[in-house]
């Protein structure tokens, strides 16, 4: 099968600091992917760089028939790619002058041109899927971390998209409510959506995934199913850092 | 010493009411002119348009560094010896013209900073979803931002209604001039320019409880 998701030779720096160094990756239609490595390697910027929130300074991400090439991506350009990888939040971002609801259908109505009558239909759908059936008029601020973080993925869920990105989805949560973050992010893959979860919950990349990547000093060092990485891991670095957060 | 003449004062309440219209006119006209002008200058700043953001600096600079009587008097009767098309200017629209690019300025800097009070993670979600500039402006940023600024723009509104009174060095009769002509015909000072000023008192009085009202009504709208 070919690549849904084809990224190649992404590069970014900061400054002086090249913190993504050459980036190739290849995910198949529903295929789940943990990226897994030490702080600061560059992990959350790559799926930065996948919704152009940071933007690339060289390389192509091609998702489905829309390629985006750093070195001469437009504004249109920038936003398809946007409507096509729905981002999930390490701090929930979400909308805070907007209900539960609203904060769903927000990317519907405004940026997908739906009615008002049918973008709501949908979010209320998406809120019994995320179990806040009842919370829809909520704003956020009434919301505990855990429902939070369930809407912000409701966010990204409603936008259909081709991969979603989950930037460390539970570790601004209190550990009382990371058990319901992961049940529904376990569902959504449960639905083969294709997605890649940066991630510091071990067990819960090994369950989930099927290909597990892991990353240092922006590069891929060595990638594989879950299996393999966790239980057989050919490369030092790897071994010495599942040693450490093991 | 000589007792207030209350009965003159008395007279006088329905004389100088009757300019009421004209000092709400210019505040109410000068303040949504002034409102969108500080938007738009904020929103240049915030974004840091290239070039564009300097000239604003300077704007906002100057109008916040000379006073306003200066200003007004610049527009009314220093411009037009330069450029000719502004003899024809009326007071009435050279105050509005003041009253809006000097107020801007002070409310260009409160919008701006109630912009950036917004968390930037908000900017990023709205634009992970793909919203455009001026749709996550729009939807996102400016509500949350005009809730933030709103007190502060209220207090503006309220100086805003005193410096109309400011107009009458331009020759307009707005409330001060029609008190100033009153006492100089009566030449009861004390008692005109008395009830002219528990005039603007009462205007902002009125104001004040709306302000408190819309305080605790921006407070309900994102229930805590």
């Amino acid at each position: 099968m070919s690549c849904e998701i084809d990224v190649s030779g992404l590069v970014k720096r900061f400054g002086a600091n090249t913190v993504l160094d050459g980036i190739d990756l290849c995910l198949k239609p529903g295929e789940r992917v943990a990226i897994i490595g030490p702080s600061g390697t560059g992990k959350s910027t790559l799926l930065r760089c996948l919704n152009y929130l940071d933007r690339p300074d060289q390389g192509k991400i091609a998702i489905g028939d829309l390629t985006v090439d750093a070195a001469k991506a437009g504004k249109a350009e920038i936003l398809a790619l946007r409507r096509r990888t729905g981002f999930v939040f390490q701090g929930y971002a979400l909308f805070a002058n907007m209900t539960a609801r609203q904060n769903i259908m927000e990317g519907l109505t405004t940026v997908r041109g739906w009615s008002k009558e049918k973008a709501q239909d949908r979010a209320d759908q998406i809120l019994t899927q995320i179990g806040l059936g009842d919370r829809g008029d909520s704003y956020p601020s009434g919301l505990s971390g855990g429902q939070q973080q369930r809407v912000g993925i409701g966010r990204a869920m409603a936008l259909d998209a081709d991969l979603m990105l989950f930037d460390e989805p539970t570790s601004a949560l209190d550990p009382e409510w990371v058990g319901e973050v992961l049940d529904l992010i376990r569902k959504i893959a449960d639905g083969r959506q294709t997605m890649l979860i940066v991630t510091h919950e071990m067990q819960f990349a090994r369950e989930i995934a099927d290909r597990v990547v892991f990353m240092e000093g922006g590069r891929i060092v060595e990638q594989g199913p879950p299996g393999q990485i966790f239980g057989n891991a050919q490369d030092n670095r790897t071994r010495s850092f599942l040693r450490r957060v093991g | 010493m000589r007792s207030l003449d209350i009965a003159y004062m008395w007279d006088l309440v329905p004389v100088i009411a009757g300019y009421v219209p004209l000092t709400l006119f210019m505040a109410v006209i000068s303040m949504i002119a002034a409102l969108v002008l500080a938007a738009v200058l904020a929103i240049v700043r915030v974004l840091r348009v290239p070039i564009l953001d300097r000239v604003v600096a300077v704007f906002i600079s100057f109008f916040r560094g000379t006073p306003l009587l200066v200003q007004l008097f610049l527009f009314y009767y220093g411009l037009p010896q330069m450029l000719s098309f502004l003899t024809s200017i009326n007071g009435v629209t050279a105050a509005i013209f003041g009253l809006t690019m000097h107020f801007s300025a002070y409310m260009a800097e409160s919008i701006r900073g109630a912009i950036l009070g917004v968390d930037r993670s908000q900017w990023e979600a709205a634009q992970s979803i793909g919203m455009t500039q001026g749709q996550l402006l729009r939807r996102i940023i400016l509500p949350q931002a005009a809730r933030v600024a709103a007190p502060t723009l209220m207090n503006y509104f309220i100086d805003m209604i005193k410096g109309t009174s400011l107009a009458f060095t331009l020759g307009v009769t707005e409330m001060m001039g029609a008190a100033q002509k009153e006492a100089a015909g009566s030449f009861l000072y004390l008692e005109a320019f008395l009830v002219v000023a528990l005039f603007y008192w009462a205007i902002v009085e009125v104001l004040s409880v709306g302000q408190r009202r819309m305080e605790a009504h921006l407070g309900k709208a994102v229930a805590r």
